[in-house]
């Protein structure tokens, strides 16, 4: 299956580690990206501030350059996802925005034919086209021995109607498992990073960077892994302030998932990127990463769900816990 | 929030104001494909309840669109809500009358800018700094775009940002010089085509 790959701009710098992983990766399970021919960025936030019609205008393009054989659009960075995503939906309804739309794009000498395209996220086609089993048939060194944070930030998987929930979405945590990692309980998995908040206001951005830090440190995660450029940098590149800004001290590696995958397949960490990381992922790679089958229960290693500690239920005196 | 003053003081207004008043929510729904949910709307604050930066804001969600529905057009377009949110789309996801808060939300900063009633300088120079970067080479482009940015904008917080920034650099995180498109012209006359349209509409 060949999918349209549209990379989105964090992709040739930022998130090079990203593009490095999703490369190898891709190849490995035998993915065929085909990137879209003169893309263009997708806008992030700033258009859709400024002026509805060019925001559209501006990702409808990409649509427009789509080659004509291929049907489905994949991108590896949530907001160009959502906003590749909403324009398709718009020209799709062909209503007066999106006829507008049109119109726009036919000054550079462009058109979009609606219903032609379906946009999808990265992490959707690796879990649901490539699939579990084939995966995990590939794999050579399970991530045995490591503890995870799937962090899905906010646009992976809202405004919703996407391929998983928009609340306690699955995928990248079933993903982790397979792979032989243990999955800790991050109950912000879903929430957001701050997207360019710091610029706005850095007193709100490192403080919601905090609670993800926190949240994931407090459930023994030995690393992150996202499925989002912007989530990774700024969990990652920030880090160090936050801990400025709070005092704390938190050490927490963000890496993306189809680093992860790589390391499973046993692709070279490097050639995977792993090193571009503000805060290095490799000591705890060396340290925790063992490859081997965990034991039931590890000594030493902080548990955070105590056992006899339920909260009294009706009827349930009595009853022993677990 | 100001959680002492739980009104909202309306000035007294001059007839013109008024018919403006009268006039703004349907200004404010118009601006959104299904934005007229709006007028649905029971006020039960789960979209403050949602929000990540709610605390910041100097009046909750369900407070601003009780605010819209009133018709308090300047007190809205310059309260820093919108410019608070993330846009993370919990609001949306929850809301049980399916307004569309985060594309509200986007709207209100449009026509915050519009209206010259933008209190907010960081959000929206940051915007046309992007912008230009986009409209120059139809990519963004990061380092040309923080250093232009901090340096003509806010020269303290690039000192405080400049060792991570060099560390990314060295670790082949920035570019130093950005991508461009081939068909830059074209792309400019869709844009100059859409902002015509949406000038006209």
């Amino acid at each position: 299956m060949t999918y349209a790959f549209f990379p989105g701009c964090s992709l040739a710098h930022t998130a090079s580690a990203y593009a490095d992983s999703i490369r190898l990766v891709a190849e490995r399970l035998g993915l065929d990206l085909r990137e879209i021919d003169d893309w263009n960025c997708c806008g992030a936030t700033a258009y859709f501030a400024s002026d509805l019609l060019a925001a559209h205008a501006l990702v409808a393009r990409n649509l427009a350059l789509v080659d004509g054989d291929l049907d489905q659009v994949v991108s590896p960075c949530s907001l160009c996802y959502v906003n590749l995503r909403r324009t398709q939906q718009l020209l799709d309804a062909g209503e007066t925005l999106g006829n507008q739309v049109q119109d726009a794009l036919a000054a550079g000498g462009l058109g979009y034919r609606p219903g032609r395209l379906s946009v999808r996220h990265l992490l959707d086609v690796v879990v649901n086209d490539t699939g579990l089993d084939r995966i995990v048939s590939e794999v050579v060194r399970p991530l045995y021995g490591l503890r995870v944070a799937p962090y899905y930030g906010c646009l992976t998987v809202r405004p919703g109607t996407g391929f998983d929930d928009p609340e306690q979405p699955a995928s990248l945590d079933q993903l982790l498992q397979s792979l032989g990692a243990e999955v800790v309980d991050f109950s912000l998995k879903a929430d957001c990073c701050g997207g360019h908040m710091s610029v706005v206001s850095a007193e709100v951005a490192y403080s919601l960077l905090r609670r993800l830090l926190q949240n994931a440190t407090e459930q023994g995660a030995d690393l992150i892994v996202t499925a989002c450029p912007m989530c990774q940098l700024n969990l990652d590149a920030y880090q160090h302030r936050v801990n400025r800004h709070f005092g704390t001290d938190f050490r927490m590696p963000v890496i993306f998932f189809t680093q992860a995958i790589g390391l499973a397949l046993g692709l070279s960490a490097e050639a995977l990127g792993i090193g571009k990381e503000i805060v290095p992922a490799s000591p705890v790679l060396e340290e925790r990463w063992s490859g081997e089958a965990p034991a039931p229960e590890r000594a030493g290693r902080a548990r955070h769900r105590r056992r006899g500690t339920r909260l009294p239920t009706p009827g349930a005196e009595g009853v022993s816990d677990g | 929030m100001d959680f002492e003053r739980d009104w909202v003081e309306v000035p007294p207004m001059s007839r013109e104001d008024a018919r403006d008043s009268t006039r703004f929510p349907a200004e404010v729904m118009s601006a959104v494909p299904g934005g007229d949910a709006l007028r649905r709307c029971f006020n039960c604050g789960i979209c403050g309840g949602s929000c990540p930066s709610g605390p910041d804001m100097d009046h909750t969600p369900s407070r601003l669109f009780a605010m819209i529905q009133a018709g308090l057009r300047d007190e809205v377009l310059r309260s820093n809500t919108p410019w608070f949110c993330v846009a993370c789309y919990y609001c949306t996801v929850r809301c049980p009358q399916s307004v569309p808060i985060t594309d509200l939300m986007y709207a209100l900063k449009r026509l915050s800018i519009q209206h010259g009633l933008c209190e907010q300088v960081d959000g929206p120079d940051f915007s046309r700094s992007f912008m230009a970067t986009v409209e120059r080479h139809g990519r963004s482009f990061e380092l040309g775009l923080a250093t232009r940015y901090y340096f003509t904008r806010r020269p303290l917080r690039l000192l405080r940002l400049a060792p991570t920034g060099l560390e990314m650099l060295i670790k082949g995180r920035l570019g130093l010089k950005p991508e461009s498109i081939r068909d830059i012209k074209g792309l400019r006359a869709i844009l100059r085509r859409a902002r015509a349209l949406s000038g006209a509409s």
